[in-house]
């Protein structure tokens, strides 16, 4: 498949974006009634994209870092005047009046989104099992999930319909989609990238990041959607990252901690790959330092009282006054109630309820008060450990692609997926997932870099130096 | 008011204001009164989904002028959510201060002389607005419900004072002078009827001298006379229950204007728990001590100074003259009296005209002048009107502007040369011998006789001082 910079590259000297966006509009009509990746494709507002990138080209400008490059994006992000829906029934059918701000800075790089792409409703869940409209199917393997809750723009990306996806990250949704389904996933540093127009879901651990193939396409991505935004006030003053220069960078001289909380319990083929992982960093001339970080196993907990407990107030407004579905009844407060009834799926329930005890007067201090105090902990021992190693390496998720069904019926099960990811969530910090190997039934294996906030080069460069290991 | 004997009641006040900013809160839509329903409204301030609040530098220079007037500590602060469904609140939850407000601690003296402490002032955005069609008009039972939202996101301020107030008289005074402050401090017009200023009073009673009682919340207060009336019924109540044996439940109620009586709104048990946490979308609010002085270093005199001002302008202040006072600076009147003062006229005229005349048309204030107004008291002092025609000449600028001199022209208000008085006082000795003799003998009531008797010579036309300065020269 055509890199992202390559399409670009080539728009900008003539090529057409309309030719390009066909190619991805192919693609998708072959495969999206199998795999079930896109809830909508916007093949009107994609081809007013492209022809206007043609059109700057033809009028001898530079049309931009994406220009004519196809993307998908998860459809919790707020695209003017297309159905934008969680993957919800409760908003079903509603049509934002508002781009996102990562929307509005991929048309300004000359970039074409074609489409928006299925998710665990509301970015609950880690298989993509919970959308409303189906779940997503792997591109590698159909009976396998592709992760989630970012599982439609991973399966975007790993099945060929678009170059580049944009996800969203809260507790590991974009890196474990990345590694299930092979391809490269980066949950930016909070603040880092503008939540502003993405549908919140925990608003302290949401944060927009990229999908591509390679290390450099989701550099460039990163490029493009990152910097300081006015309208999100957890915004970081700072410009957009600058990544592709330091992308050759390497590890030589690097100190990389190998955490052992963020392999224990995973399966022997994820267990090896992130130990060659280590061999070829050493080799690269990083120092290895063998690390425990115990803390890290209270990340799980912490998360499940915190996301759900923020969860709880961000989806109050779903209650049937003035978007979205509605259901009557003969009083407001019926109808609220028959309409949230109606519209949510048993996952964001059973989040709303844990949330909604987690902050109750009574219950605060022992659940949401004692989660926070945990992620306190988890930030110091994080900076801890970056006092000592400039990145720390470790599995993204414990096995493979699992297949559908295998842990719908016990959430913890499935909770246990993100254990490895959630701690970067809580700390605010940058982690990147590199696909590195095969395991079980020759499916993929993410590995995962974690380093302190604005690391993001670092994280790049060292992903990259995996990258070529596995020769591309 | 008194309440039975041994009886005092413990009240303290929640007053919201709406601040006076061009944009919202957290959004940049216009914050204006009356406009059609729905059209001042945005992602943001409807709460749609993705929308993120961004904090509004102005609403904090506001709030700090109010915490700074009101002799508060400013501190850094941080915004909680308030959670509750209410279809007039776009998120379902309120952005609010809770547990950090920006200003703590301050207080309040009263003309009085009384100190009410100030607890908090804090922000918060304002909600939407539900109108009940059928039914009682209350939210159950009605037939439609319709929301403008062109009020939600609008900056308050919400001041909490402390458990201070022991009459309604000083509950009418604290409310009127916090609102003098908060106009004073350009944060708020202080229009209680627009709802820019609205008043929830927590209620107690006691035995003198005995700890609290359990108070209960009065909401629906919208002007000063409700707020007294309301209190005075409250306590009145409470008493009544006490003294039959009952107790007093905390509850909070709903004060009915036309009944003019207090009812339950929602008791304790079912007052709502709120899930307070701490706003992730928005970060703490740290205003370095560089942007807080720049705040006090413009804020103008408050309404205390600015009476004790005026009041020094009087060699011997009279009660009435201190009522004249009040009223102007309430009105924001001072300009009117101090330009008049710099002229070189007589204050308690000034006074007098502004509390009097200014008031009874204070919409009219942007057609007068200062420099109109002082010289039409100048006029007046001068007897070149009388105080009739001085107020009907102010009338005239009020409706309408113009030049004192001009209107008095025009109104045929023309001075009475003196000459001209002169003869008319000649003439009317001679026309009466008797009551003159009597006058000169020391009956100055015939004074009044004899201006009467001009008067009515001259339609009205000269000026009572002159005449007895004419009488007094024959005498």
């Amino acid at each position: 498949m055509t890199t992202a910079r390559e399409i670009a590259r080539r728009v900008n000297d003539g090529a057409s974006a309309v030719e390009e966006l066909e190619r991805s509009l192919a693609v998708i009509t072959e495969r999206n009634a199998e795999l079930n990746v896109f809830l909508h494709v916007d093949e009107e507002g994609a081809y007013a994209a492209a022809e206007a990138v043609d059109r700057a080209v033809a009028a001898g400008q530079n049309a931009g870092a994406l220009a004519g490059v196809p993307v998908a994006l998860k459809d919790n992000m707020c695209t003017r005047g297309v159905p934008t829906t969680c993957s919800s029934k409760i908003l079903e059918g509603w049509r934002p009046p508002y781009n996102a701000t990562v929307v509005d800075r991929l048309l300004a790089a000359g970039a074409v989104p074609v489409g928006k792409t299925n998710l665990d409703e509301f970015a609950m869940g880690s298989s993509t099992e919970n959308s409303a409209f189906g779940p997503t199917r792997n591109p590698l393997d159909p009976a396998r999930v592709p992760g989630g809750s970012s599982g439609g723009s991973a399966a975007a990306v790993a099945a060929g319909m678009t170059p580049l996806s944009l996800g969203s990250d809260t507790g590991g949704s974009i890196r474990q989609p990345a590694a299930l389904c092979g391809i490269v996933g980066v949950k930016p540093t909070y603040g880092s990238v503008s939540r502003y127009g993405l549908i919140a879901f925990a608003s302290s651990l949401d944060q927009i990041g990229p999908f591509a193939v390679t290390v450099e396409d989701a550099a460039v991505l990163l490029e493009v959607i990152s910097g300081h935004d006015p309208l999100d006030s957890t915004s970081l003053p700072e410009p957009a990252f600058s990544l592709l220069s330091s992308l050759e960078s390497g590890v030589a001289g690097k100190r990389v901690g190998l955490v052992r909380e963020l392999v224990a319990g995973s399966d022997e083929d994820v267990e090896r790959a992130v130990a060659r992982a280590a061999d070829v960093l050493k080799e690269a001339g990083a120092t290895l330092v063998e690390m425990s970080i115990p803390e890290l196993t209270l990340g799980l907990s912490a998360y499940y009282l915190i996301a759900p407990a923020e969860a709880s107030s961000n989806l109050a407004r779903y209650d049937g006054v003035r978007y979205g579905l509605r259901i009557d009844a003969d009083d407001v407060a019926s109808m609220n109630e028959a309409t949230r009834t109606a519209g949510f799926g048993p996952e964001v329930k059973r989040r709303i309820m844990l949330g909604t005890y987690a902050l109750s007067a009574g219950y605060f201090d022992a659940y949401y008060g004692q989660a926070l105090k945990v992620r306190t902990q988890m930030i110091a021992a994080f900076s801890r450990a970056y006092a000592d190693v400039d990145f720390l390496l470790g599995a993204t998720t414990p096995s493979v692609a699992f297949e559908f069904g295998t842990k719908t019926k016990d959430p913890m099960a499935m909770y246990l997926n993100d254990v490895f990811t959630i701690p970067t969530n809580l700390s605010g910090d940058a982690a990147i997932s590199v696909p590195f190997g095969t395991g079980e039934a020759n499916l993929p294996v993410g590995v995962q870099l974690l380093g302190p906030g604005r690391s993001e080069p670092t994280l790049f460069a060292a992903a990259r130096v995996l990258e070529k290991a596995e020769g591309r | 008011m008194a309440l039975p004997e041994g009886w005092e009641m413990v009240v303290g006040l929640e007053v919201h204001t709406e601040l006076k900013t061009a944009t919202k809160l957290f959004c940049g839509c216009e914050n204006a009164f009356g406009s059609e329903p729905n059209s001042r409204v945005c992602p943001v301030c409807l709460g749609l989904p993705g929308s993120l609040p961004v904090l509004n530098e102005r609403a904090v220079e506001l709030a700090m002028a109010i915490g700074i007037a009101l002799h508060c500590t400013i501190a850094p602060s941080t915004f909680h959510r308030k959670n509750y469904f209410y279809p007039d609140m776009p998120k379902d939850y309120q952005i609010s201060q809770y547990d950090l407000p920006i200003n703590a601690r301050g207080y309040l003296d009263l003309p009085d002389g009384s100190r009410v402490t100030i607890e908090r002032a804090h922000l918060e955005e304002d909600t939407g607005k539900t109108t009940h069609l059928g039914g009682s008009g209350r939210i159950h039972g009605a037939d439609r419900s319709l929301v403008d939202y062109n009020r939600s996101g609008v900056p308050l301020v919400e001041i909490v004072s402390g458990p201070d107030i022991r009459t309604p008289e000083q509950a009418r005074a604290y409310a009127a002078e916090l609102r003098g402050i908060l106009i004073a401090t350009g944060a708020s017009d202080g229009r209680m009827e627009e709802g820019s200023m609205r008043i929830d009073a927590n209620v107690s009673v006691r035995k003198s001298g005995d700890p609290f009682g359990t108070r209960c919340e009065i909401k629906n207060l919208n002007s000063l006379r409700s707020l007294t009336r309301a209190i005075e019924y409250e306590a009145l109540r409470q008493i009544d229950v006490i003294e039959d044996g009952g107790t007093i439940r905390q509850e909070t109620r709903h004060w009915d204007e036309v009944a003019g009586e207090t009812s339950t709104m929602r008791t304790k048990e079912e007052a709502e728990d709120y899930r307070y946490f701490l706003e992730p979308d928005l970060v703490e609010l740290a205003p370095e001590q560089a942007w807080q002085d720049r705040v006090r270093d413009g804020l103008g005199p408050m309404p205390a100074a600015r009476r004790a001002t005026l009041a020094a302008l009087l060699s011997d202040p009279q009660p009435a003259q201190l009522d004249a006072i009040e009223v102007v600076v309430d009105l924001s009147l001072d300009d009117y009296v101090h330009a008049a003062h710099e002229a070189g006229a007589d204050v308690a005229i000034a006074l007098a005209r502004a509390a009097n005349e200014i008031a009874a048309n204070i919409d009219g204030r942007a057609n007068l002048t200062p420099s109109a107004f002082s010289h039409t008291v100048l006029m007046e002092q001068r007897g070149e009107l009388s105080a009739t025609q001085a107020k009907t000449v102010l009338g005239d600028l009020l409706t309408s502007g113009g030049d004192p001199v001009a209107i008095a022209a025009a109104r045929g208000f023309e001075q009475l040369s003196a000459d001209s008085l002169a003869d008319t006082v000649a003439t009317l000795i001679v026309e009466n011998p008797d009551e003159w003799q009597r006058y000169r003998e020391g009956d100055d009531k015939l004074a009044q006789f004899f201006i009467g008797l001009v008067m009515k010579a001259t339609r009205g036309q000269a000026n009572g001082k002159a005449v007895i300065a004419e009488l007094q020269q024959r005498r």
